[in-house]
């Protein structure tokens, strides 16, 4: 049984050797490198660009402008092609523009022997704009005169609403409490730690291939073809090791430059790659809301109302655009589902860093607002925070009103129960008691999330897997489902492992992608992958299973009724001994002159149902006034999402995300001037991720459940553990200072503010009441 | 990718000196944590190099006759950890060294290139202000000692010619035998980040009084810097919680802090109170002295 154990990663030892290869580490001797020239300003139109000096310089190959480029616009998000024009994303985007719309938007690029020439011919591009009002702050965009950021487009790039349940008003009208709150999330980072980079070059006359850090090759394929006006089958796009993506890699971001660079320079091979700095400002971000969310709520603990509006910033180009905020909004309905809801929601366009997808989706936004939310509506009417969720999450059979589906499996009232048992629920806030006045108070804090398991019945979920067996009896395994470091090749090969009974050692997943070979597959995004992929794996490994009995049933002349794998090996289940090993049929399928054949098998898979996932985050805080800090003194986050394939490797991803959430909870965030669009820090130094002194050890379980819609019972894992933790440690910090301080990041600048506002600071750095 | 026009390694002081020389342009590099992210940036001013990584003669932690404790400026942040003489004597230049940066970092970074780079939120520094340090520097002209208040000029300016190399930096027995120090570091992150304030505070107790106190505050100004009016105003008073608090209050009206978009002046501020008491209470306690 392959899964549920903690095999180790496929590519663990690859790794930790350093022999993995990343797209870095592929080399052409004549490659050249281009630097983007990226503007100084915000907001404006070049008037004039002169690139004559940046062209002599020695060591120049060539510069390009916005003149130079295709002129047709096209979308970057990582999304399936959509069939139907409601569902196309913008397409609002050049390959360069002369229309500046952030700090750093891409108006040249500088194409030259190495990194040192290009940056020198940089500094030699002359360029003068007209300068526009940066516009940066909602009520600004939304001014009626407001400059179209996008001419001819409207700022408000998408809008939507949605009810579900009960009539809304009528439910705030009998509730017994009315609770509101305002509440607002930060702009925040990826920061995975390979930057992008992508290199292309032609190897034909008329076929271009791209090697990059990817999280979608398929996609990216097919968006270089049209940006290019090129037929998708000329474009390869390869698909090396990735370190890491978080969402900034579903976007085709280097992909079509590079391609479009080969092309304009013979074939010869051209890389971007990426500084930090400009990764952080000239990719993608997490989209920061602004979110106002009213609940109804009886004496007796039932949430009966809930309205939410929420405005989210795409920045200055669309990307995912509003798909983020429809996501991030949807999930309310599988996380409270019997509450009446109504959703508002516009995304809009900013002078401000372009953001796009990001480790769950809109969730970490929408659901920190709901939870802080239904933290202030529990304390309302005095009821204990875990049993007040307890009363209103989802149960297993609740219908989510919004896809109409029933949850055929939900654990969170078990995840809630073992978070309060984990954290000494009951004990900490007796002994807390004492600790709500003074200099050091403490407080405990929780937050519910739910998630999807991907994106139907919004996109296409289609996923490929095809399995040949080598004749040495192991298998080679190719999936579209996209590794990049989240660990899917390996639960891939657990569960190849488990449908044909191998020894999972000897079931081998072919680690690069190529689109020229590899089944297709939309990529890795939505946390998607395990469950989609699971009944592609599952069927093709079937198919293969009934192949090799088959083959040695010819074999043998057993019947084939008699015949099994076990362990690998062929064995004759009524006399319950070994006929062969696997190796033997393998020689024998390949070789035999009449009767064989090389066995294989594959599937092609689209996924009609998307299971809620859920989870909850329990927290221990201190939090210390006059230094404006909070320290997490204990964490644990539960996570229902179903069977876990591999304990380890889930455990892995829950303390990423409840890493990544600490992060955004306390000290990140991308600062920008509101007034000069200008972005202060777009460094590690300034960008206050984390390091692993910050962290707390964080703590995790599961509640198994079986979700019958996927093949081996999963469901999401990857994006979900980002979610909860935020949330959690904003209500810790209502529990420990009394105070609701509703905007990330709860920074000790943040603390600060709020601490002087409510005299727990006083001028004198004195008492704190 | 850097932009290194020339580096020339030297085997001594003696050759660094003459190689500076030699190329009016050359700039000194030691461990570089400072220096190649300044050419990282593209700055030009650092694209001659004159290498003095890993000289032994620089590479050093001992005391003098006269209880004088030198330390050899290529002595990296580690060693000021694991060395018993500092531990011993000086356990605030332990956790000023414990606060920068990482691992790899502390590996390689120098005391010497802390202090030279000049910043005011250099974690050595004001430890150093506090014990009176005083630094050696060799030129073509021979060699000279400065106080530490002096070395600093301004922000990123500090008292070298071109052709000086920091050989040492020297603490005389009266500014540790019988003081204990603690230094405090503010930042927003535990690791990898520059302070938002530091504060060390550096005091000698007799029969329940301050027999001396010095404080002193890295970011609190445009270079490291004392407070001294609050440290006469310490000075010879009666340990007690009053006093404590009085001091915190006395280094605001000395300090200068700035708003910038790392941290308001406000903020900064309130920190510094904050420090003042944590720094003091902490050293005193390394003196064996509890608070009536
Ligand atoms: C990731 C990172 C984290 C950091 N964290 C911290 C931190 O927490 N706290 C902190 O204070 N600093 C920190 N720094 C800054 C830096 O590490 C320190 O200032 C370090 O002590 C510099 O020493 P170095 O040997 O690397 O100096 P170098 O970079 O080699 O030199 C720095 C400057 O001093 C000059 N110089 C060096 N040695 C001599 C000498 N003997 N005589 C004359 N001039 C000399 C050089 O010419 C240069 O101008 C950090 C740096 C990095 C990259």
């Amino acid at each position: 049984m392959a899964v549920g154990k903690s095999v180790n990663r496929v590519d663990a030892m690859a790794k930790v050797t350093g022999r993995a290869k990343y797209t870095e580490d592929f080399y052409h001797p004549d490659m050249l490198v281009a630097k983007y020239f990226r503007s100084s300003i915000a907001h404006g139109r070049v008037t004039a660009i002169n690139t004559k000096k940046a062209e002599n310089l020695d060591g120049v190959h060539a510069v390009f402008t916005y003149k130079d480029v295709p002129e047709n616009k096209f979308p970057t998000a990582g999304h399936p092609l959509a069939l139907t024009e409601d569902h196309k994303d913008a397409a609002d985007r050049l390959l360069l523009t002369r229309d500046v719309r952030f700090m750093g938007d891409e108006i040249a690029i500088v194409v030259a022997q190495n990194e040192l020439v290009a940056n020198e011919a940089l500094k030699l591009i002359e360029v003068s704009y007209d300068e526009y009002q940066p516009l940066i702050l909602p009520e600004d965009i939304l001014e009626e005169n407001a400059r179209q950021i996008h001419e001819g487009s409207s700022n408000i790039v998408g809008e939507h609403t949605y009810t579900f349940g009960n009539d809304v008003d009528q439910a705030f009208e009998k509730a017994d409490h009315v609770v509101e709150g305002s509440f607002r999330t930060a702009m925040v980072q990826h920061c995975h730690i390979e930057n992008h980079i992508s290199h292309a070059y032609m190897d034909d006359l008329d076929k271009i291939v791209i090697v990059s850090s990817t999280q979608i090759p398929h996609i990216a394929r097919r968006i270089v073809g049209e940006v290019l006006n090129i037929p998708l089958s000329r474009i390869r796009v390869i698909k090396p090791f990735v370190g890491g993506g978080f969402g900034n890699k579903q976007d085709v971001i280097l992909e079509p430059m590079v391609a479009f660079l080969t092309l304009k320079l013979n074939g010869r091979a051209v890389q971007i790659n990426l500084s930090r700095e400009e990764c952080i400002i000239g990719t993608r971000t997490r989209h920061p809301f602004y979110i106002d969310v009213k609940t109804g709520v009886m004496n007796d603990g039932t949430i009966v109302a809930r309205h939410m509006d929420a405005i989210s910033i795409t920045g200055a180009y669309a990307s995912h655009g509003h798909s983020v905020a429809a996501a991030g909004g949807s999930k309310q309905s599988s996380l409270y589902p019997r509450a009446a809801t109504s959703f508002h929601a516009r995304t809009l366009y900013a002078n401000t860093p372009v953001a796009g997808a990001m480790r769950a989706y809109g969730s970490p936004q929408i659901i920190y607002a709901l939870e802080c939310a239904t933290e202030d509506a529990a304390r309302k009417i005095g009821m204990d925070s875990v049993e007040f969720r307890l009363k209103n999450v989802a149960r297993q059979g609740d219908i989510n009103l919004l896809s109409g589906k029933e949850i055929l499996s939900c654990g969170l009232a078990d995840c809630l129960i073992k978070g309060r048992d984990f954290i000494g629920w009951g004990e900490k806030k007796k002994e807390y008691e004492k600790f709500k006045t003074g200099p050091v108070r403490k407080g405990l804090g929780l937050a519910c999330l739910s998630y999807a398991s991907g994106t139907y019945p919004v996109c296409v979920e289609i996923a490929g897997a095809r399995i040949a067996l080598n004749q040495d009896g192991t298998v080679h395994v190719m999936v579209g489902a996209t590794e990049i470091g989240q660990g899917s090749d390996t639960v891939v090969a657990q569960m190849v492992a488990q449908t044909l009974s191998f020894p999972y050692e000897n079931v081998l997943v072919v680690q690069a992608q190529d689109t020229d070979v590899t089944p297709f597959d939309t990529g890795a995004y939505a946390s998607r992958q395990a469950y989609v992929v699971s009944n592609a794996v599952f069927r093709a490994a079937t198919d293969l299973r009934e192949k090799i009995l088959d083959h040695a049933a010819v074999m043998t002349d057993i019947d084939v009724a008699g015949l099994d794998i076990v362990d690998g090996n062929i064995v004759d289940t009524r006399k319950s001994a070994q006929v062969m090993d696997m190796k033997t049929l393998a020689i024998d399928s390949f070789y035999h002159k009449e009767r064989g054949c090389q066995l294989t098998a594959e599937a092609s898979f689209k996924a009609t149902t998307n299971a809620p996932v859920f989870g909850c985050t329990f927290v221990d805080i201190t939090v210390n006034i006059p230094l404006c800090k909070i320290k997490i003194n204990r964490m644990i986050s539960v996570h229902d999402s179903g069977v876990i394939i591999n304990p380890v490797q889930s455990g892995g991803q829950i303390h990423g995300g409840a890493f990544m959430g600490i992060g955004a909870a306390l000290s990140e965030e991308l600062l920008i001037d509101p007034k000069t669009g200008y972005i202060y820090n777009n460094n590690l130094l300034d960008y206050k991720f984390p390091t692993f002194t910050d962290v707390p050890p964080i703590h995790h379980d599961f509640v198994e459940t079986f979700e019958p819609t996927s093949a081996y019972g999963n469901k999401a894992l990857g994006e979900p553990p980002v979610i909860s933790p935020p949330p959690a440690i904003r209500n810790a910090v209502l529990d420990a200072t009394g105070l609701c301080i509703n905007s990330l990041p709860l920074s000790p600048h943040t603390l600060f503010t709020a601490f002087k506002d409510h005299g727990l600071i006083d001028e004198k750095g004195g008492d704190n009441v | 990718m850097f932009d290194i026009s020339s580096h020339k390694k030297a085997g001594s002081v003696k050759e660094a000196i003459s190689l500076l020389k030699e190329n009016p342009d050359a700039k000194l590099i030691a461990g570089g944590t400072d220096v190649l992210i300044k050419l990282r940036e593209g700055k030009k001013q650092f694209s001659h190099l004159v290498d003095i990584h890993g000289l032994k003669e620089l590479n050093f932690i001992k005391k003098d006759g006269d209880n004088t404790i030198v330390i050899g400026s290529g002595t990296v942040f580690s060693q000021v950890i694991e060395s018993d003489i500092i531990n011993t004597h000086i356990p605030m230049l332990v956790d000023a060294a414990q606060s920068v940066g990482g691992p790899q970092i502390r590996n390689i970074a120098t005391i010497g290139g802390n202090i030279c780079n000049g910043v005011t939120s250099a974690d050595s520094a004001s430890p150093l202000f506090a014990l009176n340090a005083v630094v050696s520097v060799k030129g073509s002209k021979g060699s000279r000692d400065i106080p530490i208040a002096d070395f600093y000029l301004g922000p990123g300016k500090v008292d070298l010619k071109h052709g000086d190399v920091l050989t040492a930096i020297k603490i005389s027995s009266e500014n540790h035998d019988h003081a204990f120090g603690c230094y405090y570091k503010y930042a927003m992150r535990n690791a990898m980040d520059i302070a938002t304030i530091g504060c060390a505070v550096n005091l000698k107790t007799k029969n329940g009084r301050l027999q001396d106190y010095r404080i002193a505050f890295g970011v609190a100004g445009p270079v490291p810097m004392r407070c001294p009016r609050a440290e006469n105003m310490a000075r010879g008073q009666a340990l007690s919680s009053r006093l404590i608090e009085d001091i915190s209050q006395a280094v605001t009206k000395e300090v200068t802090p700035r708003t910038s978009w790392r941290a308001s002046r406000e903020f900064r501020l309130n920190i510094i109170t904050e420090l003042a008491k944590r720094a003091t209470i902490k050293a005193l306690k390394r003196a064996g002295e509890e608070l009536p």
